[in-house]
């Protein structure tokens, strides 16, 4: 049996064009509204936003729990969504609502005027003694720095100096969690997730407030 | 917390951003526009909800497409429903364009064709599904659902023949 040869793509693709009018508007209003209705019904399990700050874009991302990430542009956003999405759950929009009180009190710690972020955390990605070194992060006062040294001391662990070094290098809230505010021994800056610039930016702002 | 297992799922937003238009487009295709936003939701909420549960190695736009279809038959059995018939319908701003220019006429001509040919020409042409695939979504032999199509892009283009000043444009738009 031979049919009428099937219509070629491409003159389909343009008897339908008149479908794709005002569709770009229509999806961003469809976007905004699925990620509402998502946390409405309690399936968006990780929403995320990009902020602007003077260390450049910034991804926030927060479970129902608390702030579960921030991270660095250096990082690479879209492999931190894809590790978040691996390893908590890959129902991840973006939906700014949920963050917005983490870059509200962002951009008041980066304007000078807030010297402490009062947020609920999620600290499911740190465990054992990176989580007690994190901990102990918040109770450096700001403007102040500590040595990888005094951390672990603080921490429970006096010998494990170079576990402090990992448990900053790979501290999944960076800036509200300052582990910028440890630096080496000899006083020099240490490492930084965010690159040493951004450390040098951080610890700058925080010594002229 | 198994990476390895979970590794190849990208994150949700990702599958919006690449099928979200032409789901729009097939919602619109099946239903017309005006009832295209409620469907599309519908099919994105439900997805987002068993994502997790979706196989890794499953074909993404095939999955939505399926749960479009499925939504979209509900809001065509609500629309028989619902619609009642009234001296003078409510005015409501077109996004359709200017009237005249073609579009709107070209779209009425999309939603005045029999169900099944919609559906056909929407998932065959706009999500690329083999009509081996729109059949099983149908009911129906493959032969049947490529009928559909050809027979759904014959009256389009018949519509089209109708309205010159809408074959000059897409004859420009051909380039594309």
């Amino acid at each position: 049996m031979t049919l009428e040869a099937s219509p070629d793509h491409a003159e389909v693709a343009s008897l339908l064009e008149p479908l794709d009018v005002g569709l770009e508007p229509a999806l961003a209003s469809l976007h905004a509204r699925l990620a509402l209705d998502a946390q409405l019904i309690h399936t968006l399990d990780i929403a995320y936003r990009i902020v602007d700050s003077p260390v450049g874009k910034l991804l926030l991302a927060a479970t129902d729990r608390g702030i579960i990430r921030v991270a660095f542009e250096l990082e690479n956003h879209g492999d931190v969504l894809q590790l978040l999405a691996n390893t908590i759950s890959p129902r991840i929009l973006q939906a700014p609502a949920r963050l917005d009180d983490a870059a509200r009190q962002l951009d008041e710690y980066f304007a000078g005027t807030r010297r402490e972020f009062d947020l609920t955390l999620d600290f499911r990605l740190s465990r054992g003694f990176r989580l007690n070194v994190l901990q102990h992060l918040p109770r450096i006062a700001y403007g102040r720095t500590e040595s990888y040294a005094e951390v672990a001391l603080a921490a429970g662990s006096p010998n494990a100096v170079r576990a402090v070094g990992t448990a900053c290098a790979t501290n999944p809230l960076p800036v509200i969690v300052p582990c910028h505010r440890v630096v080496k021994s000899d006083g020099s800056f240490g490492g930084y997730l965010g690159g040493s610039e951004a450390k040098r930016a951080l610890l700058t702002l925080e010594a002229a407030a | 917390m198994e990476p390895e297992q979970a590794a190849i799922k990208k994150p949700f937003e990702a599958v919006v951003q690449e099928q979200g238009a032409t789901v729009l487009r097939v919602c619109r295709a099946v239903l017309g526009v005006h009832d295209a936003d409620d469907a599309w939701s519908d099919t994105f909420l439900a997805a987002l909800q068993s994502y997790p549960d979706l196989p890794p190695e499953a074909n993404v736009q095939a999955w939505l497409v399926t749960i479009a279809h499925h939504k979209c038959i509900d809001h065509l059995r609500a629309g028989s429903r619902r619609a009642l018939p009234v001296d003078s319908p409510p005015e409501q701003p077109s996004r359709l364009g200017i009237p005249g220019d073609g579009h709107a006429e070209l779209l009425d001509a999309v939603t005045g064709l029999p169900p099944k040919q919609r559906q056909a020409v929407a998932y065959h042409y706009l999500a690329g599904l083999p009509y081996k695939d729109v059949a099983a979504l149908l009911g129906g032999t493959p032969d049947a659902a490529r009928r559909a199509g050809a027979d759904g892009v014959k009256s389009l283009r018949n519509a089209l023949a109708d309205l010159p000043a809408l074959a000059h444009s897409l004859s420009k738009g051909e380039l594309r």
